[in-house]
């Protein structure tokens, strides 16, 4: 027997996977979205809003949050192509579980595909998809100080987005105590406050998918 | 369930450095896990146990588990204390500007193998 010293991530294999399906998904155009967040946040009526929105894009949704295909058939109900993922309990999704799902959607000429990630703010962060761009959502009933107890999500996304801003005045929810505690955790992250049912600020933030889809491919 | 997730994982990287290294048997793997990380070493154990059979690499191998502090950094008075004795609130001077420096790992350190 001899001594390997390894200093390994117990999941660099993923952080490959993760890796191959970027590059396979940028070869094909399409840029993957993960979208994480504890359940009841907003994902799926966030979704649906931007589904709506952006009319002009060919949009796909892989949905693992819970084992049932209401989120999928929410989605299907606007025209978009849609895949339930079965997680078999997983609390997170993978890069394996990821490609496995673009897979059976059977298309490769989608612009822009949303992974509705398992809900839960500890998991999915630990493991990279093979996203190009990490969503992260906080709705305003859950409170402004997230941050503080789930530091590694906040650090491995891209953006946050804060939604239902509409309930604002009904919670203690400092938006201002949220920012800088949120920038200090991560200085680069971009910040969308937003309301799926008024609209409001959802024009910056599908600006910003446009960009980040513009850039990417 | 997180442990099997992170079993499911480790297979799969030590797989593939078996590979690598051409090795044909692994058997002490020792891994670091972070005092906070959330991993329970015993269903963590179990699940190895009951999974390493399937790979044919690894169906000797044993799992040993060192525990690595858990360690919060405190902005505001720029000290350091032990997480799990006092969470969130730094003892030094109250401030909840308090950061995990380490103890939330998880990382294979070395393996034994032919
Ligand atoms: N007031 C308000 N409620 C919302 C908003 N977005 C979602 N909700 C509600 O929050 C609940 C959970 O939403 P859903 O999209 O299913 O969350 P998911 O579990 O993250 O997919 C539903 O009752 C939605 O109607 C919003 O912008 N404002
Ligand atoms: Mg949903
Ligand atoms: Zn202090």
């Amino acid at each position: 027997m001899k001594l390997i010293k390894l200093n390994a991530s117990v999941t660099a294999s993923n952080e490959q996977d993760a890796e191959a399906l970027r590059a396979r998904m940028k070869e094909a155009g399409t840029l993957l979205v993960n979208v994480m967040s504890s359940p009841g946040s907003g994902k799926t009526t966030l979704l649906s809003r931007i589904i709506r929105d952006l009319s002009d894009l060919k949009i796909g949704v892989m949905e693992a949050d819970i084992e049932s295909d209401v989120d999928a058939r929410r989605i299907e109900a606007l025209g978009a192509k849609s895949i339930q993922v079965h997680t078999s309990g997983m609390c997170h999704m993978d890069a394996g579980m990821t490609a496995a799902a673009w897979e059976a959607m059977e298309t490769k000429d989608l612009e822009l595909i949303f992974l509705e990630n398992v809900g839960n703010l500890i998991c999915p962060a630990e493991y990279d998809t093979g996203a190009a761009l990490n969503l992260m959502l906080l709705s305003v009933p859950e409170g402004d100080d997230k941050p503080l107890k789930y530091p590694l999500m906040f650090q491995k996304s891209d953006a946050l987005v804060i939604t239902k801003t509409d309930a604002m005045d009904f919670f203690n929810f400092n938006p201002e105590k949220c920012r800088q505690s949120v920038l200090k955790l991560n200085p680069d992250i971009k910040i969308f406050p937003v309301s799926a049912k008024t609209g409001a600020g959802m024009d910056a933030l599908e600006s910003y998918l446009r960009e980040s889809l513009r850039e990417f491919t | 369930m997180h442990e099997m997730g992170i079993v499911l994982h480790l297979a799969k990287t030590l797989d593939q450095t078996a590979e690598e290294h051409k090795l044909t048997a692994i058997g002490k793997v020792v891994l670091q896990v972070g005092e906070v990380s959330g991993i329970m070493t015993d269903l963590f154990t179990d699940a190895w146990d009951y999974f390493k059979v399937r790979h044919p690499v690894l169906k000797d191998s044993t799992l040993v588990l060192e525990t690595i502090p858990a360690v919060t950094w405190c902005d505001h008075c720029k000290r350091t204390y032990e997480t799990v004795k006092y969470g969130k609130t730094c003892p030094h001077c109250g401030s909840g500007e308090t950061w995990l420096q380490q103890g939330n790992e998880c990382v294979i350190k070395e393996i034994e193998a032919e």
